[in-house]
């Protein structure tokens, strides 16, 4: 047993611990099942006791809550492959990250933009190719072969619009009208009634790709932001009862006929129960590398992210968005702004992983909308494109592209824009038949046509 | 302008709950005693007293942050956020802030690509000004806008080299739709070339002179929607309008504002008739909408954040007294000036596990610290006055039957009546009832 499994177990019976001091606020007098010196079926039990005593009709609380905290506690799902989607917001720049250095086409269309000729790295699978200097850390984690680059992801006639374009990826398929995500429908497949946390958002909102039919999801802003107490108030002496009984409300409300007040309902009852879930995390965590520091949320969102994942919470797909790479005018500064954020913050969160000792159990998923034009405008930015540049990440990839790089000497369309040589629908589906070991053609029948890339090693 | 005859009106009752959904859905929400005085109106007579109020007048005490300062919206961080909030609470005429919100939605502009409050309130004036007139005078005026013209680069749009961002997003987004076969690609590269010529910025946060530079115009000629011209910004307005697909796109985006289910086709077409003989005038469409059966008969609409919020704060006659709103806003993802993109909000989702803690906060805070001293000891008692701590809103039986079991639990086991009281208005303000309307 390593250090970091010692400190995984610790993390794991406190949140225990946490979420049985959290459940007996519920009726105070009860006797309190701390978690230390009880086995875990004992603690169940007797929670699940202690609320059925106190709901008696509302038995579903009770019940749901404890099948939550088991779950978080048991090391099947603490073992369980982990997805990550980070979306690179805007529909980032592919032939900037990675850009034809020896291509003097690339100057011709680029004269403002393009790269000198010895900026940043070779990229070894490519020697047309180098690294935009702000994506070292992407570059890093390549040279360790823990990197499948994507050079032109897309879709036959591409939309150039923001939002169908990321509608079509974040519901795996080219059609405007779907209501759930890729990830989502996965969920529906695999998950459980009474887990939010197996698809979490770290955002401010939901990730439409995490958008279910049935199964619960969480979002919340990082993973020592949940705390329900309001700022600026004392504390009410009835706090811990008032949230259970949000919840029991949501719960009553959960079934209706109205999907506007069924919703209501539901989320009230998965916030207080996610509220459980998160256990010690919410007070906080501690990183065993450092990450870069920024005003930008993404960082700690990851850190967080990682001492979750360490501490067997019951997480399977998660989503968060990084960066403003909708660059329309003086791309320049704004690009290696946000690619550095995101570069860096990946790597570093990579190191914490593997520091922690999970790292092959997660997987990245880096994606953004579209590519951009391969003319710059008068602005010194570039405007909506086609194929797109993503990323996967992670210790047992093959570390090889998909799909080559077509190049903007013969590998442009009729408008200009990169063309596609690998289908976003193909990797989806491909990430959920070798990672997550679903059933690809079921949750994305659009991707049936289309020949899988081998991920893994 | 045409006012009946084009859609099916509600012909059902108007009581107290048919009242309480149209001051939500057309404004921020019911003081005590409104519904019930709106209900003696009538349909017709109630809508009108919403879409046709007297002279805009604010009433109450100017906004104030913690320190009882006066609020600075174009230079402190998130009180432009609590200037809007303010005039949401303090309105007579709460219709106009709703309309002026719709417009902010639909012609979605940020200031984290703006960088001036300044501008972000002149724009905002300027949707008040055009909240419930011409769809053509809007859509001019946005294109104009400096808010807009910095936050879509149409000021970086030039005739050398046309920047697209305006020009796709005045078809996709603010007049026609995506995936409706209206545009080409083709037709979004004219439509900016035809749209260049705008100058201007924001340096150290002030506006420069923000003007139509002809030198900077392409003289074209260009081709959209398959007529030839040499198009003006003007005329590409124009050409939007004529579209034979934005009647549609427009009637049925803004019923979308107010009914959560999609209309029927006949409805879409009574809709864009109403809409072409009133010659693109607003008032007329919002009227048959907000008289339709589908708003009275179909489901419930989640309340935005800041309509919730204004709404708790009006039903409690409080003002604003603190900027912890708009971080609040923020928190519970509508934070005013900053919508998450040039789309809008997503009408759809405002509920998630993030959001929810916002609201609950929100409603914790306007609720305020007060601890009655007068708490009856019956569970029925106190949900009763509890109710009418939010100036009696409509409860269903199912809340108020858990509350009241919660009241008595809590009484049972000790807690003090006045603690009992406090969480019970808690819980009402954050039921799944008053998060809907």
């Amino acid at each position: 047993m390593s250090c970091y499994d010692c400190s995984r177990a610790d993390l794991l019976r406190r949140a225990v611990a946490q979420a049985g001091r959290g459940l007996p606020a519920i009726e105070p007098g009860m006797p309190l099942p701390a978690g230390t010196g009880l086995t875990r079926r004992e603690f169940l039990s007797r929670s699940a006791g202690l609320a059925l005593a106190v709901y008696g009709g509302g038995a579903l609380t009770g019940e749901a809550f404890d099948h939550g905290i088991a779950q978080a506690a048991t090391d099947q799902a603490a073992g369980q492959n982990v997805l990550v989607s980070i979306f690179f917001n805007g529909g980032i720049d592919g032939l900037s990250v990675l850009f034809p250095a020896g291509d003097p086409r690339y100057y011709a269309l680029r004269p403002n933009l393009a790269l000198p000729q010895s900026a940043g790295r070779p990229f070894g699978e490519d020697d047309r190719l180098r690294w935009h200097p702000a994506a070292s850390g992407l570059a890093t984690l390549h040279d360790e072969g823990k990197v499948n680059v994507i050079p032109a992801a897309g879709y036959a006639n591409a939309s150039q619009s923001h939002f169908t374009a990321r509608h079509y990826y974040e519901v795996g398929a080219t059609d405007a009208t779907l209501r759930t995500g890729w990830l989502g429908r996965y969920l529906d497949v695999v998950g459980t009634p009474d887990n939010p946390l197996q698809g979490l958002t770290l955002d401010v909102a939901l990730h439409p790709s995490l958008a279910t039919a049935k199964m619960p999801v969480a979002t919340l802003a990082a993973a020592d932001q949940y705390l329900f107490a309001p700022p600026g108030l004392p504390p009410h002496p009835l706090e811990a009862s008032i949230l259970q009984e949000a919840a029991n409300i949501g719960a009553a409300h959960a079934t209706s006929s109205d999907p506007a007040l069924a919703t209501a309902g539901s989320i009230a009852y998965e916030s207080h129960h996610l509220y459980y879930q998160l256990g010690n995390f919410k007070y906080g965590f501690n990183s065993p590398v450092p990450y870069p520091s920024s005003s930008d949320p993404f960082p700690h969102r990851l850190a967080g992210l990682a001492a979750m994942i360490a501490g067997g919470l019951p997480l399977r797909v998660v989503g968060l968005t990084v960066g403003h790479f909708d660059t329309h005018a003086t791309q320049a500064a704004s690009l290696q702004r946000d690619l550095q954020l995101a570069s860096d913050s990946i790597l570093a969160f990579q190191r914490d992983l593997e520091a922690r000792g999970i790292a092959d159990r997660v997987l990245i998923h880096v994606w953004s909308e579209f590519g951009r034009r391969a003319q710059e405008n008068a602005s010194a930015g570039t405007d909506h494109g086609s194929a797109g540049i993503g990323f996967l990440i992670g210790t047992r990839l093959k570390g090889q592209m998909i799909g080559s790089f077509p190049g903007v000497t013969g590998g442009l369309d009729s408008a200009g824009n990169l063309v596609p040589t690998s289908d976003f629908r193909a990797v989806q589906a491909a990430i959920l038949e070798q990672w997550l070991g679903a059933d690809g053609n079921r949750i994305m029948p659009e991707a049936q046509p289309f020949q899988r890339p081998q991920l893994l090693r | 302008m045409s006012t009946a005859g084009f859609v099916a009106q509600y012909r059902g009752p108007f009581g107290k709950q048919q009242a309480e959904r149209l001051l939500w859905r057309a404004g921020f929400g019911a003081k005590a005693g409104e519904a019930e005085a709106l209900t003696h109106k009538g349909l017709v007579h109630a809508v009108h007293s919403l879409t046709r109020p007297a002279p805009y007048a604010l009433s109450g005490p100017e906004p104030v942050d913690e320190h009882g300062r006066p609020i600075a919206p174009f230079d402190a961080v998130g009180h432009d956020h609590l200037f809007w909030l303010d005039r949401m609470v303090r309105t007579n005429a709460p219709m106009i802030e709703r309309m002026a919100l719709v417009w902010h939605d639909w012609f979605a502009t940020s200031n984290l690509g703006v960088g001036s409050q300044r501008l972000m309130l002149n724009q905002n004036e300027m949707f008040r000004a055009n909240a419930l007139g011409s769809f053509r005078d809007l859509l001019l005026n946005v294109t104009q806008d400096p808010a807009m013209l910095v936050w879509l680069n149409g000021n970086q749009n030039v005739k050398q080299h046309p920047n697209e961002n305006y020009g796709r997003e005045m078809m996709e987004l603010f007049t026609l739709g995506a995936n409706r076969g209206a545009y080409t690609e083709t037709d979004v590269r004219e439509n900016a070339r035809a749209l260049t010529g705008w100058q201007g910025s924001v340096v150290n946060r002030q506006p420069t002179a923000f003007t139509f530079n002809p030198a900077r115009h392409d003289p074209g000629p260009e081709t959209i929607f398959g007529k030839t011209g040499s198009y003006m910004w003007t005329d590409s307005c124009n050409l939007c309008l004529a579209h034979p697909l934005h009647p549609s796109f427009f009637v049925t985006k803004l019923w979308s504002y107010f009914v959560p289910t999609p209309p029927d086709a006949a409805t879409v077409k009574g809709l864009s008739a109403q809409y072409l003989k009133d010659g693109y005038k607003v008032l007329g469409v919002v009227e048959s909408i907000l008289m339709h059966p589908d708003f009275y008969n179909g489901p419930r609409m989640v309340k935005s954040p800041v309509v919730l919020n204004a709404g708790l704060l009006r039903m409690r006659g409080e003002y604003i007294t603190s900027s912890i709103w708009w971080s609040l806003g923020q928190m519970s993802g509508q934070q005013l000036f900053y919508p998450p993109d040039v789309g809008g909000w997503d009408e759809t989702r405002w509920l998630d596990t993030a959001t929810y803690r916002g609201r609950w906060f929100i409603a914790a805070l306007v609720q305020g610290a007060d601890t009655p001293t007068d708490t009856p000891d019956d569970p029925a008692q106190i949900v009763a006055r509890s109710i009418a701590f939010w100036g009696n809103p409509t409860v269903s039986q199912t809340t108020q039957t858990l509350l009241a079991e919660f009241a008595r639990a809590q009484i049972k086991r000790g807690a003090r009546l006045g603690d009992v009281e406090t969480a019970v208005r808690r819980l009402v303000a954050s039921s799944p009832d008053l998060q809907t309307a």
